[in-house]
């Protein structure tokens, strides 16, 4: 119970840590740093409250899975999509 | 001692079952989330004035109000599980109620944000009134605004109903330290409706704010 409380309170130091990032001008850093803050939440919320690394291996393979058909979706995207504007630069 | 369902061996096989079944549903989720996210990603490379301009509509103050929350709720839907985990079903009970209420606090903000919108005319296709070259991309924005957020508090209210579920399941003492299975996989569903908003918070709420 302590871990989760602890998690707790991480989380909502992460939160207002964004939300003073969130106006301070940093350019692209703003970008970066917002996401970078939200995956770390994401992250104690799969590690702690999620118990994922107690739970069977399997359970695991099924969040990568998740995660890597994203990747693999935005990463085709962008792909094409960025390569269309260089070449219709030309 | 309670007995597990056909075809499990024994009550922990039937638990990992039970969860591995939930990840593969969230595995899910994340894709119907992620392809909103992609077409989020492009958008806003393509025209990344209208996202600002569209972003500085949402309220900030809100948007973290509602993030907090939503974070505490999932704490108190941790505390829960915990709860039970040391056979304390009632204890457990009161916190799922708790949980339930902060996703439902969640919606009446939400719903108020929306009304807000909708009077200042920033909701394409019922009430649109921004003007200027950017206006048809700015609507984009807040197009993908309604679908992401909308589909989120359709999750955020299937949750509460499931959260009621499971707080009236701890009342009558259903759970058990060795046998939760369902407030362990109900829980782990909040926990998703929660992260889905972590990352919407950032995208919607906090471009060019500086």
């Amino acid at each position: 119970m302590k871990t989760q409380a602890w998690a707790f309170v991480a989380l909502l130091a992460l939160l207002l840590l964004s939300v003073w990032l969130a106006e301070l001008r940093l350019g692209a850093l703003n970008v970066v740093a917002s996401l970078a803050i939200a995956a770390a939440k994401a992250g104690i919320v799969v590690m702690v409250f999620m118990n994922l690394r107690q739970g069977h291996p399997s359970t695991r393979l099924a969040l990568v899975c998740g995660l890597a058909w994203v990747g693999i979706m935005m990463a085709l995207t962008l792909g094409d999509f960025l390569s269309r504007v260089s070449v219709a630069a030309h | 001692m309670p007995e597990p369902a056909s075809p499990f061996d024994d009550l922990a096989q039937q638990h990992e079952a039970a969860q591995l079944g939930m990840w593969a549903f969230l595995a899910t989720e994340i894709l119907f989330f992620g392809v909103l996210f992609t077409g989020y990603t492009v958008m806003r490379l393509l025209w990344p004035d209208a996202f600002v301009a569209g972003s500085r509509h949402t309220d900030l103050p809100l948007g973290a109000i509602e993030t907090g929350v939503l974070l505490t709720s999932s704490f108190t839907a941790a505390w829960a599980l915990q709860a039970v985990k040391r056979s304390r079903p009632r204890e457990a009970g009161w916190l799922l109620l708790f949980t339930a209420t902060m996703g439902v606090a969640f919606l009446g903000i939400h719903g108020a944000e929306y009304r807000h919108d909708y009077l200042s005319g920033v909701i394409p296709g019922i009430r649109y009134d921004e003007v200027g070259d950017n206006a048809p991309r700015e609507a984009l924005f807040f197009v993908l605004y309604y679908v992401t957020t909308g589909f989120h508090a359709l999750h955020v209210l299937i949750g509460v109903v499931l959260l009621c579920i499971l707080a009236r399941l701890a009342f009558r003492g259903d759970f058990l330290p060795e046998n939760h299975a369902p407030l362990e996989v109900g829980t782990l569903y909040w926990h998703l409706v929660d992260i889905v908003w972590i990352f919407v918070f950032p995208l919607y709420y906090q471009v060019g704010r500086a």
